[in-house]
């Protein structure tokens, strides 16, 4: 069990002005699953990086060791030799492509020149029975959802005969069901012999399946904890990993209840024209002021369908049924009606379609409302610079300036960033659609804390996660959606993660 | 000191910087080549006038490119306007200017007509424009197949693209020979340049923005009033500033602000950044691929006129391969394919570049074979570096 797989000895990466990673050690030993976590920016991905030969030998300095051989990796094509595969958040599979043909691309088996299709097959049925996916490998990876493309990742990974399996986030965009699932299959895996290395915010799974933890915190080695000896606890790991203590993870908030309905729908229908069958059913809620209501659900349940289709509905759902705005029937053509009413959206994807990433902080925070700084279709750049610090300031935005490409800032603060741009056009009601996707503690704090201090100064706010934990420290009162329908309204304080499940399942 | 200065402010331009040091580059070129004919002053007041249809093409293309699309329909558009034009004067009796009103009229609608099936249906750009390509190449051919090539003889129209602007103080009664109308506008647009970038200088060190050391800010402004300054001096040197010019600038500084300071501009470029989070943030995107065509549409009908007015006729052959020209002329100018990026004013110096390069090969009677080609590798050149230097930067 202890003999190590991998050695990482004194490693340091150097980027122009920042020192990434500095003399960090990390060890594998073989068999185990070993946990990194840290928070954004503390030197994962790059650790992972040099290990996968992203950063070829020569680009940083220190050893590694793999099965005990001093390894000098020049690409990724050299690691997977070695038997070392990284699956990373964004999935690498072509859509358009079969499940067996994306399983083998890269390395195709073949009968002469010519592809032996039917070994293929064979192989990737092989394959999918490993990660326990029963599906047809004809099947398109486009037609597949989240949790089970990954599936057909990790089929992958094993089809070149992985020995250290890495998978960086690969939770994140996952629900409950398909979580436990992939925890589960880890475990399998690790008595078939395959050593796993699982890169996670989620502290709560790391404690489930770690054998080994280890902490990263700007650019070095922390601690390196055994799970067996009873060394790992959320307490503990959020210590290291932020190197204080977090006693609360959810800020207190004065609550105020007020009777005043801000937003209410009622009877809500949406039908889907591209998927051809209906997204929302029967839906009803009620928003009420300086309220946080949260909405859980499994993936696929319709809680971004229902936050569109109220904003102003952009992806052109057949819509039925009622909505009132602090009382007056509305019903949104576009979202910049929805806007001008009042009601902002921060979407759940922020790199897909929330930020213009190529864009600067100051274009990005001022765009949903330039004519707030705009005299005659003129826009004031003085004036937006100026706006643009102060929510920088205000939300406490980590930028050299608000003249920085967005692209350029870590997870957290693009997301202070897409908060600020909906806080600019000074909504009354702002759905916020997972957000704190893929951002480490610290800064999910300051976001909680964001929202309360918004909600005390009266503004409503919907919170559509897909963590149960946040749904519960953060909302006043919550809804569940299952396949499109509202299966239960909770009070908070009456709520369990387990009724929630349940709810959602149903 | 200055020095190193400098040669970091150029490191770290040389993005900005490379295009204009090429385009310096191959003047000096073809200067020794055909011993100092190409920098003559006749010799630079025509490459401008052969520039100007190219150039307004190429900044309606830009914008096009920004938000992601192309239009092949722009070359043989162009050449069917330009020949309506003609036949409105010749055929119609209307007035030049009643003329040049009706086809920049129609050249918006064609640009709308063009949006239509890409921002309603969303059928592929590149499609929709070549049917476009197609039908009006049918067109033009139409309306020039009874009679050919239409003559314009109407003087107004024709000194659109060939006549300069009237010296307003009398003829050599300071400096013998030289267009002093010209003079004193190159003096109030060196005077304007300095006051505006020392402004824009003085805003950004108010917001302690990083702005270049002192010494090579003083260097740049000295550079820039020089170039200004010859530039004046060759024009005035003939026949002052042509009328081309004066659309050209117009043109191209209207667009430069637009694209840059008002919320019009802003809202195309978010599209282009990121067509999906402009929606979501309440920008119309079909309503900005619009606007974007119906402006190409407007300036393809302006080249048009600019063509026509150059050749003093309406041709059966105009326009074609006009929209590959603006085209290349816009990459050249550093205009990026997966949108969101590109510069009107950049776009300008490609048009100019492009027609250099066209210019100068012909004044040393280069084979037109070898013209295509050299004119490919640069194209490709051009794209390079720009491509290279995106990737160090990020």
């Amino acid at each position: 069990m202890n003999t190590p797989i991998l050695e990482m000895k004194n490693i340091s990466k150097t980027f122009p002005g920042v020192k990434a990673l500095s003399d960090v050690s990390f060890e594998v030993s073989d068999g185990d699953i070993h946990c990194l976590v840290g928070e954004n920016g503390a030197g994962k991905s790059t650790l992972m990086k040099v290990l996968s030969g992203v950063y070829p030998h020569g680009d940083y300095s220190g050893e590694i060791l793999f099965e005990g051989k001093v390894q000098r990796f020049k690409g990724i094509a050299d690691s997977e030799r070695a038997g070392i595969a990284i699956i990373y958040q964004e999935l690498a599979l072509v859509p358009e492509m079969s499940i067996y043909e994306n399983i083998f691309l890269g390395h195709e088996i073949r009968k002469g020149p010519a592809v032996d299709w039917n070994e293929t097959i064979k192989m990737a049925s092989e394959m999918l029975k490993k990660v326990r996916l029963d599906i047809n490998p004809a099947t398109k990876v486009r037609d597949l959802g989240v949790g089970r493309q990954q599936l057909v990742e990790i089929a992958k990974a094993l089809s070149k005969n992985v020995k250290l399996l890495i998978l960086d986030e690969p939770t994140a965009a996952l629900n409950e069901d398909d979580c436990d699932n992939l925890l589960d299959l880890l475990r399998h895996l690790k008595q078939d012999g395959v050593t796993c290395v699982l890169i996670s915010h989620k502290l709560k799974e790391v404690i489930k399946i770690a054998d080994t933890v280890t902490v990263l915190r700007d650019g070095q080695t922390i601690c390196t904890l055994d799970a067996h000896k009873g060394e790992v606890s959320e307490q503990i790991l959020i210590k290291h990993m932020v190197g204080r203590e977090i006693n609360n993870i959810y800020p207190e908030r004065r609550h105020e209840s007020s009777d005043e309905v801000v937003l209410e729908v009622r009877d809500w229908n949406a039908y889907d024209p591209k998927l051809g069958r209906a997204v929302l059913k029967d839906v009803n809620f009620k928003l009420r002021r300086g309220e946080i209501v949260g909405f859980a659900g499994l993936m696929g349940a319709g809680r971004t369908e229902l936050a569109k289709s109220i904003f102003g509905n952009p992806d052109g759902y057949r819509i039925a049924g009622e909505l009132l705005i602090k009382g007056q029937p509305k019903r949104f053509a576009n979202p910049n009606e929805a806007i001008a009413s009042g009601v902002a959206y921060a979407t759940e994807d922020r790199k897909g379609n929330g930020l213009i990433l190529i864009q600067d902080v100051k274009q990005n925070i001022t765009l949903a409302n330039l004519a707030k700084i705009s005299r005659r279709g003129i826009v004031n750049n003085n004036a937006e610079v100026k706006v643009a610090t102060e929510y920088k300031d205000a939300l406490n935005i980590k930028t050299p300036s608000v003249e920085q490409v967005v692209v350029n800032l870590s997870g957290g603060n693009q997301q202070k960033v897409s908060v600020a741009k909906w806080l600019f056009v000074e909504p009354d009601v702002l759905f916020l659609d997972e957000p704190t996707r893929g951002i480490d503690v610290g800064a999910k704090y300051e976001i909680y804390t964001i929202m309360n201090s918004l909600v005390e100064r009266g503004m409503s706010i919907v919170m559509i996660s897909s963590e149960l934990p946040e749904i519960l420290g953060m909302s006043d009162r919550l809804y569940v959606l299952s396949s499109g329908r509202i299966a239960g309204e909770l009070m908070t304080v009456d709520a369990t993660q387990e009724r929630i499940m349940q709810l959602a399942t149903s | 000191m200055i020095f190193k200065d400098l040669q970091k402010a150029l490191r770290q331009n040389i993005r900005q910087y490379g295009m204009y040091i090429a385009f310096f580059v191959i003047i000096v070129i073809f200067t020794i080549l055909t011993h100092g004919i190409f920098i003559s002053s006749r010799n630079i007041a025509n490459l401008i006038n052969q520039t100007g249809y190219l150039a307004v093409l190429a900044v309606g293309m830009t914008l096009v490119i920004v938000i992601r699309y192309f239009d092949m329909s722009v070359g043989f558009l162009s050449g069917f306007l330009g020949a309506i034009a003609a036949i409105a004067m010749a055929n119609w009796h209307f007035q030049s200017w009643a003329a040049i009103l009706l086809v920049l009229v129609l050249g918006i609608a064609a640009g709308l007509l063009t949006a239509l099936p890409i921002a309603r249906l969303g059928v592929p750009a590149f499609v929709a424009t070549l049917a476009g390509w197609l039908i009006y190449r049918g067109a033009l051919l139409l309306v020039t197949g009874q009679t050919g090539t239409i003559i314009i003889s109407d003087n107004f129209f024709n000194s659109l693209g060939n006549g300069y602007i009237p010296d307003i103080f009398p003829k050599d009664s300071v400096i013998p020979g030289i267009h002093m109308l010209t003079i004193f506008l190159g003096v109030i647009a060196i005077a304007w340049f300095l006051v505006r970038d020392i402004a824009s200088r003085t805003s950004k060190k108010a917001y302690n923005f990083e702005v270049p050391p002192i010494g090579v800010y003083i260097l740049k402004l000295v550079f820039m009033a020089v170039l200004l300054g010859l530039i004046t001096w060759v024009l005035a040197g003939y026949n002052g500033i042509s009328w081309t010019l004066v659309v050209m600038m117009v043109v191209v500084l209207v667009y430069d602000y637009v694209s840059k300071n008002t919320v019009l501009g802003r809202h195309i470029y978010a599209v282009g950044g990121n067509p999906e989070a402009a929606e979501l943030s309440g920008i119309s995107v079909k309503k900005i691929t619009y606007i974007v065509f119906a402006s190409m549409g407007f300036l393809t009908a302006l080249s048009g006129i600019l063509f026509a007015s150059r050749l003093k006729a309406a041709t059966p052959t105009s326009g074609t391969l006009f929209e590959l020209d603006a085209i290349s002329a816009a990459y050249i100018g550093g205009v990026s394919a997966a949108g969101g990026v590109g510069s009107i004013m950049s776009s300008l110096i490609g048009a100019l570049v492009y027609m250099t390069l066209t210019n100068g090969m012909n004044l040393l009677g280069t084979d037109i074979a070898l013209q295509y080609v050299i004119r490919g590798i640069v194209l490709l050149g051009a794209v390079i570096f720009d491509v290279a230097t995106r990737k160090t930067r990020s």
